[in-house]
């Protein structure tokens, strides 16, 4: 089966139309298990560090939860503009695939931008990443989150790029699928993140 | 339907191109095989340096590298890559595939393994080698009390885990997603079934060593405070993660054994293996357990009585399945039809050996006793009884197994059976011995000791047994240049084989399988035999078949990683050259690595693989020789 045939049809779930769609989409999900025990092993070394401030900001001292809520409401929402996405994919609509697409991005970058301003702010008050064994956890931890944020901007970019080349087919369906995915993924993450980090920062 | 017209390549380009599960095979074998001749030349070192007492052909700081280079080397650049060597010479044959799920992570896997074995031992030429043992406990191991050595381990093992990861998450789609029809998972091979379980744990296993290896990292280049108890870091977190990996690590080599091991048994008993469903049952717990013993290393560490009881208890456990195992390999060689050749030799030997392995490894599980054996020889012959008298014998059994149908040649058995008792005789005598050595008080990881301890003769007998273990892989690699020498001579099926692998040509074809086989029960080739048939049924008629285009980009996706690495280690080497620091320092090297493999996963996305066809006629062609 030639895979870039164009058909006027699409199947229903394009995604999962041929084996190597079924594969990726797959193949995708053990990925994300494996990245669970890749963020879980963060959060414990965060949790098991996270009273060594040595003299430092202490967690209480540091975060502002308003600013974090900001963060939260704007990744959360894109979260839904990437399920927007899909569902514009199973009604074959290109040009609202990359609409939403588009919007996933630009509030991705947004919380980015939010991040990068918490993290000056932070270091101004003089929690550095070589100043305690908390701080040193605190921005490995957000660090890698904000590192998956940034790889799933790029990526997604580099989606709505070609698919404005290539058209919704049987090989980009599940690339759009599993970019969704993870964009979930990440978004699952940021909520433990919020909960162990700032709240209990603030409450613990 | 457009015809593709794909550029294949020839010579070194094929290999270094090839996303062919059955050539990836025998690069992992053959990278596999040169760092077994590295990691045994140092572990000859090791041995000749504690031969007598107070001899001194290595000095402490020496010892202590070829040491640590000696566990790192065997473990990830040996014992891994030959398991992953196994997978993909049988796994897609064993379950009626043409190929692995995704061919190019395939490749990728195998290349960030060889470059990141590569960059380790690339230490030894720029400052010294790794020199705080394979465990890298903090804070011995952070920059404070020792040279660049442990960035070298810290990274390439970095890069070398990538792949392990990748080819896990391929192996787990491939087994749930391209079984032939008929091949429902209780019809399994069971060596296909220990690759699903490995697989699982290398998934959840992993991942947890990169993170602790990037904390380290992150210690020892960025002045984090990770394990630095000066700045509130804690080691004992470090020996959790490094043994939350550490433990599954053992089953991920011992499984893969377990599998190839009951391949073996029940093909050379002429018997269906005994009690299959029990196995598997064994097989999965064995996972599951294998995630909840990790603090039965670190039982001195100090974390209280309940803590130890707890994990001894869990420990102690693992006995059942393995034990489950034991019986019914046992019970397939019951009253079968043995053949006894090089392949099925290590294969039995491997029962005994490892039963000695698991009855030291339940002594250790118990916490009281544990303080006594603690960091003594009993230990280090305890692992090797594990992992050189199971992981190694078992590897040993698959090679001589698969080659045949890895090669299309059959090794000389004769060369090959003096190599097995050099190998098991050199074994024991090395190891049994220092046991007792252990009890009778000699720590491990010291470099030389004082005599009329009553240590001075069980070392040199261990010694011994070592260069008999030398001999053993000198007449294997003999063997390996004899049977190059020769004409490809192996019937498909040498062994009156039971699974898929032995229904098709040696070696087989690239698109393995003509047609789809169809898969009526556990034993699928043995059972079609009984039925007198000569060959599986088709389950599709004759068309063309779909095969990946080969790329050059997992190659150089792996050397950007590769360049990376240097880039980040170098940036705190002291230069006397200027320009050597103004590339170094500034991270110019580090971040021109990763854009080149960020680069190629770029092209990757937005160049779309549509493979090529191999048609009917092309198929017939070729099938006249098979």
């Amino acid at each position: 089966m030639s895979a870039h045939s164009h058909l006027d049809h699409l199947p229903a779930e394009p995604e999962k139309a041929t084996l190597e769609g079924r594969n990726k989409i797959l193949g995708f999900w053990l990925f994300l298990g494996a990245e669970c025990a890749l963020f879980g092993t963060l959060f414990a070394s965060y949790i098991a560090l996270r009273g060594n401030n040595m003299g430092g900001p202490t967690a209480n001292e540091l975060f502002d939860l308003a600013i974090v809520a900001v963060a939260t409401f704007i990744l959360l929402t894109s979260s839904l503009f990437s399920v927007l996405a899909v569902h514009s994919m199973h009604q074959h609509n290109l040009s609202k695939v990359r609409f939403w697409l588009a919007v996933t991005v630009l509030f991705g970058l947004a919380f980015l931008a939010l991040e990068i301003y918490e993290f000056v702010h932070y270091v101004h008050e003089g929690h550095t990443f070589t100043s305690s064994a908390f701080a040193s956890s605190f921005y490995s931890l957000v660090g890698f989150h904000g590192a998956h944020v940034l790889f799933g901007v790029c990526w997604i970019a580099l989606l709505v790029a070609q698919l404005g080349r290539k058209g919704l087919t049987v090989v980009t369906a599940p690339k759009i699928y599993v970019a969704a995915l993870y964009w979930h993924f990440i978004d699952v993450v940021w909520v433990f993140i919020f909960t162990v980090v700032y709240l209990m920062g603030k409450v613990g | 339907m457009a015809a593709h017209t794909v550029k294949r390549y020839t010579g070194l380009m094929d290999w270094l191109t090839t996303v062919d599960h059955k050539k990836i095979a025998i690069l992992y074998l053959s990278s596999g095989l040169l760092f077994f001749v590295f990691g045994g030349i140092e572990a000859l070192l090791i041995r000749i340096q504690l031969m007598f007492p107070m001899f001194n052909l290595l000095d402490g700081q020496t010892y202590n590298e070829v040491l640590t280079m000696h566990g790192t080397t065997m473990i990830f650049l040996v014992a891994m890559p030959l398991v992953f060597s196994m997978m993909n010479a049988a796994v897609p044959l064993q379950i009626g595939a043409r190929d692995v799920a995704f061919p190019f992570l395939n490749a990728l896997g195998f290349w960030t393994f060889f470059f990141g074995g590569i960059l380790l031992n690339l230490s030894w030429f720029f400052g010294g080698a790794p020199d705080a043992g394979w465990t890298m406990y903090a804070p011995l191991a952070l920059r404070e009390f020792s040279g660049t050595g442990n960035d070298y381990y810290l990274i390439g093992l970095q890069i070398a885990g990538i792949g392990s990861l990748l080819s896990g998450i391929n192996f787990l789609a491939t087994i749930i997603n391209m079984r032939a029809p008929g091949m429902t998972f209780m019809r399994m091979p069971l060596f296909t079934w220990t690759t699903l379980i490995t697989s699982m744990i290398i998934l959840f296993a992993l991942t947890p060593l990169a993170v602790g290896l990037i904390e380290m990292t992150f210690d020892r280049l960025f002045g984090a405070n990770f394990y630095n108890p000066a700045g509130g870091g804690s080691p004992v977190l470090w020996e959790h993660i490094f043994w939350i990996f550490g433990h599954p690590e053992v089953y991920i080599l011992v499984l893969p054994a377990f599998g190839i091991i009951s391949e073996v048994v029940s093909t050379f008993s002429k018997k269906r293996l005994f009690g299959y469903g029990s196995m598997v049952f064994a097989t999965s717990l064995i996972g599951l357990l294998s995630f909840m013993v990790w603090v039965h290393h670190m039982f001195t560490v100090g974390m209280g009585p309940i803590a130890n009881a707890l994990f001894g208890i869990a420990t102690s456990l693992i006995a059942i399945p393995t034990g489950i195992k034991i019986f019914n390999w046992l019970f397939t060689m019951w009253g079968g039809q043995l053949t006894f050749n090089t392949a099925s030799l290590y294969a039995f030997s491997f029962i005994p050996s490892f039963v000695m392995g698991g009855v030291t490894g339940v002594m250790l599980a118990l916490p009281s006793a544990d303080y006594q054996y603690h960091d003594t020889y009993f230990v280090v012959a305890h692992f090797h009884y594990v992992i050189v008298g199971g992981v190694v014998l078992g590897l040993f059994a698959g090679i001589y197994y698969w080659w045949p149908k890895m090669f299309g040649r059959m090794l000389n058995e004769t060369l090959g059976q003096i190599s097995f008792w050099f190998w098991t005789i050199g074994f024991h005598l090395t190891f049994l011995i220092q046991h007792f050595l252990g009890l009778w008080g000699m720590p491990r990881r010291v470099f030389t000791y004082l005599e009329g301890q009553g240590w001075d003769t069980p070392n040199f007998v261990s010694t011994i047994g070592a260069f008999f273990m030398a001999v053993s892989v000198i007449l294997f690699v003999i063997n390996i240049l004899i049977t190059w020498a020769k004409k490809p001579n192996a019937p498909a099926d040498p062994w009156d084989g039971r699974t898929l692998e032995w229904s098709i040509p040696s070696p087989p074809p690239e698109y393995n399988f003509k047609q789809i086989p169809l898969i009526r029960g556990l034993d699928a080739f043995w059972k079609e035999k009984m039925a007198g048939n000569k060959e599986m049924t088709p389950a599709e008629p004759l068309g063309p078949i779909h095969m990946p285009s080969p790329s050059i980009l997992p190659f150089i996706m792996s050397v950007g990683l590769f360049i990376s690495g240097i880039g980040f280690i170098m940036s705190k080497y002291e230069f006397e050259n200027s320009f050597l620091i103004s590339i170094f320092h500034s991270y110019a090297i580090a971040i021109l690595g990763l854009v080149i493999t960020f680069g190629c996963m770029v092209i990757r996305s937005l160049k779309d693989d549509h493979g090529y066809h191999i048609e009917p006629e092309e198929l017939e062609e070729k099938g006249v020789k098979a």
